[in-house]
């Protein structure tokens, strides 16, 4: 597969009133044309910002401070704006947790979809209306030409999402970036959205970057899996593999962490403590004060992301003499 | 049952709604948006009025007593909200926050302070941390905080409402076993309210599903979750994404949840149910003891357990 987005060693820092704060240092990832990579860690490890990164969305606070994005190629951090506003929507889309927040809730939402059409592939306003009723209806949404006339709070959590992602697919964009696209439904509507993100992915050939702090719905989703942890990668690899043999520590305790629906467990794993503030990082690996096999070198020296075996990569120095 | 009314129109948010909890039991009560589980914690801690039905707490008929008289079931009926954020008051230190349950009840300052101190070391926080404001915390420590003060004035019965919800998996994690320990260490009963099923399954000895309103199935932890027997227990588990190497995707049941304001008639789940039939949609199901212990609402019950993917 060849990499349709390619970040390497990004660094960014966050302007506070304390000055910069780094929060991502040096992550790598990348994302195949049509591939659907998961992204996995828990508040504070960096995946939403790495998702904003990757749209050029950190804001006036936000900085890069090394490193690259690549989207074919191409190295999106030089880019001036005007530039960027055709990659974003165009070939990179996003869908974000929470539809109520990311709608405008004066406007119809068919109008919302037509506006998209307007701006990035130049449709008159009739042409984009009508097309926006077929995306609501390829989104399964219901009777979509008159739902095309309601307001967002005229419409359930489900149907506003769907009318998030039919936004974002409006362009058959490249690729489509979820953070956390289905963690605000409930359980039976979030299958439906997953449902329909895969099939739409897969018709379109669009890859997708997917965030979420939830190990089911990655193990759902993706083919691939990348775990960060206090804003670094901490672990890569096929989604089978990471689940069944987990290799650096806090993957491996995140697993044993989450109750099951399927079997019940007596305890669960806990680690201690939480993830470190970004101004206050330990030194050594990151992960060191909370984890249960750290030997005096990972207090002394951080590891690097090595590879282990051809598809994997795992920051840890134990990674080869640790087994579940 | 209780009834609210919106823009004039009267709704029944939870009607023929009837369970126990037993001493040092947690009953698990799990549902996803509008099902009304919220609402029945609410009612049983007494925030809200029952327009019928019973709250009989330790023998007690509790639903009528005018609030005067309610001290003691203050005292032994507490509650863990979900948002540790909102649910601690911001100017407060967390010396007056664990300690206003007590100074309401009586005691002195320095008595309330001395127990401040035995309770945040019972929920796993320092008690040097007293004199600190709830900003000051991690959403883990100021969920213990708000543990700690549902627990000063000993309580029996504790309802958690989506108590873990908002915590990432490790913080989720370290406060159920927090939960357990406490239960065990104090004969703690527990009305666990949640969406999470697997949460739900990992603390609760017993478990009820709603939908809309109504009790669809009410069973012990592990028979529900081997052989669920109402069509939506069975969806609602399945639509569950997996954690594991072989996970099959989630399986979709199709349909939107209906408006609480404007249900169903017959069965409030046909309208999603595959198994519907003409007597689904003419008449509501009762909830029907079918062994001791084991209810279900469904006029065809699944006969099958749950098959296992090897």
């Amino acid at each position: 597969m060849t990499a349709l987005l390619e970040v390497r060693d990004l660094s960014v820092s966050f302007l506070t009133s304390r000055g910069a704060v780094p929060v991502l240092a040096g992550v790598s990832l990348s994302v195949g044309e049509g591939e659907v990579v998961g992204l996995v860690g828990e508040s504070g490890s960096g995946k939403s910002v790495t998702a904003l990164a990757i749209l050029g969305l950190l804001g006036e606070q936000g900085r890069v401070e090394g490193g690259e994005i690549r989207l074919d190629g191409r190295d999106l951090l030089p880019l001036p704006e005007r530039e960027w506003l055709r990659v974003r929507g165009r070939q990179i889309a996003m869908v974000f947790q929470e539809p109520m927040t990311s709608l405008n809730p004066l406007l119809p939402v068919g109008f919302q979809v037509a506006e998209v059409l307007e701006a990035h592939l130049g449709l008159g306003r009739r042409e984009a209306l009508a097309r926006a009723v077929e995306l609501l209806r390829d989104v399964g949404i219901p009777d979509s030409g008159r739902r095309a006339q309601d307001y967002p709070h005229q419409l359930s959590g489900g149907m506003r999402q769907r009318v998030m992602i039919a936004m974002a697919m409006a362009c058959r964009p490249r690729l489509l970036i979820g953070d956390e696209p289905t963690t605000a439904l409930d359980v039976t509507i979030q299958a439906q959205i997953l449902a329909l993100l895969r099939d739409l992915g897969r018709a379109a050939g669009t890859a997708v970057l997917l965030i979420s702090h939830d190990l089911g719905v990655v193990a759902a989703m993706a083919s691939r899996v990348v775990v960060m942890y206090a804003g670094q990668v901490v672990e890569e690899a096929p989604a089978r593999e990471l689940f069944s043999a987990p290799r650096h520590p806090y993957t491996r305790l995140l697993l044993a962490m989450v109750p099951g629906v399927r079997e019940k467990r007596s305890r669960l794993s806990a680690i201690a403590g939480s993830i470190p503030a970004p101004a206050a990082m330990p030194a050594g690996c990151r992960f060191h004060p909370r984890c249960p096999d750290a030997i005096p070198l990972c207090r002394e020296a951080a590891p690097t992301l090595d590879a282990h075996g051809p598809d994997r990569r795992v920051r840890c120095w134990r990674a080869d003499g640790v087994r579940p | 049952m209780r009834e609210f009314t919106v823009g004039g129109r009267v709704f029944r948010a939870v009607d023929d709604v009837s369970f126990h909890v037993g001493p040092g039991e947690t009953l698990g009560l799990v549902g996803e948006s509008g099902c009304g589980k919220t609402t029945v914690g609410r009612l049983i801690l007494r925030l809200l009025p029952a327009n019928a039905g019973r709250i009989v707490f330790d023998g007690r008929d509790v639903t009528d007593v005018p609030e005067r008289r309610l001290r003691d079931f203050r005292r032994a009926v507490q509650v863990v909200f979900q948002d540790p954020y909102s649910s601690l008051n911001p100017r407060l230190t967390v010396r007056d926050i664990v300690g206003e349950p007590l100074r309401n009840f009586g005691a002195t300052r320095r008595a309330a302070a001395a127990r401040v101190g035995e309770l945040l070391d019972t929920v796993g926080l320092s008690p040097s941390y007293m004199t600190r404001y709830p900003h000051a915390f991690s959403g883990g420590q100021r969920q213990r905080i708000g543990i700690a003060r549902a627990l000063a004035l000993g309580p029996r019965l504790l309802v958690c409402d989506e108590a873990v919800s908002s915590l990432d998996v490790s913080v989720q994690a370290q406060v159920l076993n927090l939960l357990a320990d406490l239960q065990r260490q104090l004969g703690l009963a527990l009305l666990f309210i949640s969406h999470n099923l697997a949460v739900v399954r990992h603390v609760s000895h017993r478990v009820a599903v709603m939908y809309l309103g109504r009790l669809v199935e009410v069973a012990p932890e592990g028979i529900l979750f081997e052989h669920p027997r109402h069509p939506y227990t069975r969806a609602l588990l399945a639509a569950v994404p997996e954690v594991g190497p072989d996970a099959l995707p989630p399986a979709v049941l199709p349909g939107e949840i209906p408006s609480p304001l404007d249900p169903p008639a017959g069965c409030r789940f046909q309208t999603r149910c595959p198994r519907a039939e003409a007597r689904c949609r003419a008449a509501e199901p009762p909830l029907v003891e079918e062994a001791p212990g084991r209810f279900v609402r469904c006029y065809f019950p699944e006969p099958e357990p749950l098959r296992r993917v090897a």
